[in-house]
């Protein structure tokens, strides 16, 4: 495997939110030959497997479905749309019409996933956190962090922070250091700050039609208010959304997760690695910087610059890469998944890392480190592997701490 | 049958809250209004209770805050009508005038039940849904879980919640009023579609009343706790820090 | 209206509970302050034998009857309507509990008068009284003057040390008239639900002792759980702990488990992650022990040790036991 088929296209009118109504004509494609099913890491556990459930409601049994416990065990992997031979769109497509199905019937929701919702309506993140305090991890990030609503001007490039690097502890640390970064590339940046709100992978992903579009409306209406050359984003779901599914509301700009936008930058880096790293580093593929968008060299690209780092490849990855278990919408079913799972997949994750001997897990995603960290501690490798961002890395590297 | 559900605007506390220029009250430029988290739940159980006996659900609210948008909500969630009681108060009044106004919308109006969440957190002078029962006479319990009906609709049956994990099971003769600490699932989610939809289609009825004299409370001051900026750290042999932490247990009385 | 002090006593399977004797404590200081007498409102059936548990208070309203043996709050309003007239008090005290609450509005509100709720603090200044109440989850307090007639006070639990009304005597007694039934009974008590055996609701104990990574093994566990009994407490748990099994989910604090605001949350080997933060943060007094100096736990505990707990753990028992008598 590892032909990547393209996803969504600008092309593509209205692909994300079809009615469970539409999916029997959407998926009239699908040969029903399984490689879905054989690829969903949550497949075992699943009362109808994504094959099974697109041939259920083909035949008019859509309720079954929408009853059963598949439409909440999908983690967003994307492993089965990027090998499905008809190219459907399985968690962008069949769960959003499942899920959203479940939400219009007034059904129980998992609570987890309810709240994030109804934060983001009110708050615009789904910690519930005031909009007022997105910008509070600059204040000691150590080097400017403009404020595009603040500075006025037009900048190069308009760097989109998102919930998580916003808010959450762990991966505000990293948001510091890209800005470090950043800031030692000489690279003409601000951030939105307080108008910020959630880009709405989550929302998408949870089949939550009516906010994915609102928040979408809102954000294109910031972004029409300001100049600015690029887009860069630390949250790879950010990125795959902005990139996939604004054009079709109308927001279509030129947009790189940070990976690409350093690996860009590498002839300016290298002279400002400082310190040699000496450590077996092995990359761990995030769904949607992988599977969904492609990138699986950059991130390899800048590992492989640092001094010292000798990159060692787990068994699954690239296109195979195991999904952590934790993505936009998934984190908040964490519950649920757990109760069913025969095991976390955080945790099989942590064991691939360990068995190829490295002593740095890396990832490029803000809802791993936490996610990773927690499972090294359960399985009991807390002496043998560090979980660290690629911007961690960097960092370290370019004596930026 | 008919459900009365009286919902409450509140501060929303993730915004933050600041005190006026007087020291005395809450500066209303700084707040932005949420639904009452337990009146959220009192919807919740009445909806519940539509559901199984064929009630019919109302639900009525003081215009302040944004309780248009909360009103909507309550639509889409599936009650029957929905009232926005419009007394010319700029700022939400106290429990006691609230009661009081609400005794006078709802006096008369047949309701067997009238649920109300049991407590909102900027209450200072009581519970609205006991106050309310007081003036119009009728019996309430409060920190309910559970309700159910019996003896034909008659009577409901509540569990009221007490600490430990105990709960007292009640017969209540109707029309009651019940002051609702959780529905018996969690309030359900509205989509933002069905929302906006119900906004476009839906309809809010007004009603006007006057604004009863109550006394208010007197407050001299309102101010916030001293914030603290991280742990203070103890330190000495594991002995000595163990004193101190059973030290600062005792001084909480936390002790028995 | 007299400067007398009147306390609701409430009382929970045979015995008068923690709340009453803080307000006395609390009442006897008021009543002296004020030159009045401390009386208190005992309704139950059978409760004679509580009466010397009350020797705090000058003289004992009560109501030994049947219909009153378990709360209703229909039932106790109308013969505390009945008390409050014959004790004429500047101030009734109850506890913001499951009893106070209800008949705090409802007596508000048939009696017409005045209330307030979530007392901490209740002081004499130049002859009058000022109520602390603290409102808005915590974020603010507002201090109220109490209007010049007799006001309804809930106090929270917990605020007013319960040794102070802790008296062993022999008050007077007034024995409070059947209440003409008015509109009739029209609630009555059915039965008490009790908790599951062996399942504790840990949102509803206050006092919680929490275990992390740090505890090593399900081996060490019982450590936690005899810290926590001796402080009357229960133990919970950060999420790996409970995926490891070593404690039942019901038990888990944090993002997908419960979230708790107990009195103390003791952090023994937590590292203090956002998920499980989320869960606790709200604890009045948060004392964390772990080996890190830079745990995420120190920036939202009050207290903190950096130690390995399990070099805490034994004096600190002891001190517990010791102090507990």
């Amino acid at each position: 495997m590892g032909t990547m088929r393209p996803q969504i296209t600008p092309e593509k009118t209205d692909p994300v939110f079809p009615e469970i109504a539409q999916i029997p004509e959407l998926f009239r494609t699908c040969i029903q030959c399984g490689v879905c099913s054989g690829s969903c890491p949550m497949g075992e556990v699943m009362d109808f497997t994504p094959r099974k459930a697109a041939k259920m409601i083909a035949d008019g049994r859509a309720e079954e479905v929408v009853s059963s416990n598949t439409p909440w065990l999908c983690v967003a992997c994307h492993t089965c749309q990027v090998r499905c031979p008809s190219q459907l769109l399985i968690p962008d497509g069949l769960f959003p019409a499942l899920r959203s199905a479940v939400m219009a019937e007034g059904k129980p929701m998992e609570q987890d996933l309810q709240k994030a919702l109804q934060n983001t309506y009110l708050y615009g993140n789904p910690m519930g956190q005031s909009p007022r305090k997105r910008a509070e991890w600059t204040k000691t990030a150590g080097v400017p962090v403009p404020i595009i609503s603040q500075i006025k001007r037009p900048v190069d490039v308009l760097w989109i922070v998102e919930c998580y690097p916003s808010f959450e502890p762990r991966n505000q640390e990293i948001s510091r250091k890209l800005a470090r970064i950043l800031n030692a590339l000489g690279v003409d940046f601000a951030i939105l700050g307080h108008e910020e709100r959630c880009i709405g992978d989550c929302e998408w992903l949870a089949g939550e039609r009516g906010l994915y579009e609102m928040l979408i409306e809102r954000n294109i209406e910031i972004l029409s208010k300001y100049r600015f050359k690029e887009i860069i984003v630390t949250d790879p779901h950010a990125y795959r959304t902005l990139l996939n599914a604004y054009p079709i509301l109308g927001g279509a700009y030129k947009v790189k997760h940070f990976a690409p936008f350093l690996a860009e930058r590498l002839g300016q880096l290298k002279p400002l690695f400082k310190k040699k790293l000496n450590a077996t580093v092995t990359y761990h593929d995030s769904c949607c910087l992988g599977r969904k968008t492609g990138h699986y060299d950059e991130p390899r690209t800048l590992l492989q610059a640092i001094p010292g780092v000798k990159l060692a490849e787990m068994i699954q990855s690239r296109e195979s890469s195991l999904c952590c278990g934790g993505g936009a919408t998934t984190i908040y079913l964490d519950r649920f998944i757990q109760e069913r799972a025969k095991d976390r997949l955080a945790d099989r994750r942590v064991q691939q890392a360990v068995a190829t001997k490295a002593e740095v897990l890396a990832v490029a995603c803000p809802y791993e480190p936490s996610r990773f960290e927690d499972a090294v501690k359960v399985t009991g490798n807390e002496e043998k592997l560090v979980v660290r961002d690629i911007i961690e890395l960097l960092a370290e590297s370019m004596g930026l701490e | 049958m008919k459900i009365a559900v009286l919902a409450k605007q509140v501060p929303d506390l993730v915004e933050g809250v600041e005190i006026d220029a007087s020291g005395k009250a809450v500066d209303p430029t700084s707040i932005r209004y949420i639904l009452s988290e337990l009146d959220d739940h009192a919807l919740e159980q009445a909806l519940l209770l539509k559901e199984r006996s064929q009630a019919r659900v109302e639900v009525f609210s003081l215009e302040t805050g944004e309780a248009r948008e909360t009103l909507f909500a309550a639509l889409a969630k599936g009650a029957d009508r929905v009232v926005m009681v419009q007394s010319g108060q700029e700022s939400p009044p106290d429990n006691h005038t609230t009661a009081k106004l609400f005794a006078s919308v709802l006096q008369g109006s047949a309701f067997e039940l009238i649920f109300t969440g049991v407590r909102a957190l900027d209450d200072l002078d009581g519970s609205l849904g006991g106050l309310l029962a007081g003036y119009l006479g009728l019996p309430y319990v409060g920190l309910v879980r559970k309700v159910e009906l019996a003896g034909d609709q008659g009577k409901a049956i509540v569990e009221k919640e007490y600490p430990g994990g105990y709960a007292a099971e009640l017969e209540v003769e109707l029309p009651a009023v019940l002051g609702i600490q959780a529905a018996e699932q969690p309030p359900r989610y509205v989509p933002v579609s069905r929302l906006r939809q119900v906004m476009k289609t839906g309809n809010v009825e007004e009603q006007a009343a006057s604004l009863p004299s109550a006394p208010p409370l007197e407050i001299e001051r309102l101010y916030k706790p001293e914030e603290g900026k991280g742990a203070t750290m103890l330190s000495g042999s594991p002995e000595e820090v163990a004193r101190q932490i059973a030290n600062i247990l005792s001084e909480r009385r936390l002790l028995r | 209206m007299a400067n007398n002090i009147l306390v609701v006593a409430e009382h929970f399977q045979g015995n008068v509970t923690d709340i009453t004797f803080e307000l006395l404590g609390k009442g006897r200081e008021l009543a002296r302050a004020l030159g009045g007498n401390l009386g208190v409102a005992l309704l139950g059936h059978d409760v004679a034998g509580l009466v010397t548990a009350l020797g705090a208070a000058d003289v004992v309203y009560t109501a030994d009857r049947a219909e009153l043996r378990e709360f209703t709050p229909d039932a106790y309003a109308a013969v505390l309507g009945n008390a409050i007239g014959q004790a004429s008090p500047r101030v009734v005290l109850l506890g913001s509990t499951s009893v106070g609450l209800d008949l705090l509005s409802l007596l508000s509100a048939r009696l017409e008068l005045p209330c307030v709720d979530n007392c901490v603090a209740l002081n004499t200044q130049d002859g009058e009284l000022v109520a602390t109440c603290q409102i808005y989850g915590g974020k603010l307090f507002a201090e109220v003057r109490l209007p010049q007639q007799t006001t309804l006070v809930a106090v929270a639990p917990g605020m007013f040390p319960a040794e102070a009304g802790r008296v062993t005597r022999n008050p007077q007694i007034v024995y409070l008239p059947e209440v003409a039934a008015a509109p009739g009974p029209r609630m009555s008590f059915r039965r008490w639900i009790e908790p599951p055996p062996g399942d504790v609701d840990i949102t509803k104990v206050p006092i919680l002792v929490a275990i992390g990574r740090g505890i090593q093994s399900a081996d060490n566990v019982p450590q936690a759980e005899a810290l926590a009994e001796a402080l009357g407490g229960a133990v919970c748990g950060s999420r790996p702990v409970i995926d490891q099994a070593w404690l039942p989910k019901t038990r888990q604090v944090g993002k997908s488990g419960m979230t708790v605001k107990s009195k103390l949350y003791l952090a023994l080997g937590i590292s203090g992650a956002p998920e499980h933060v989320e869960g606790m943060r709200g604890a009045e007094l948060i004392v964390a022990i772990n080996t890190d100096p830079r745990a995420p736990i120190f920036s939202v505990a009050h207290y903190g040790v950096v130690a390995d707990l399990f070099d805490i753990l034994p004096p600190l028992s002891e001190e517990i036991k010791a102090r507990q008598g």
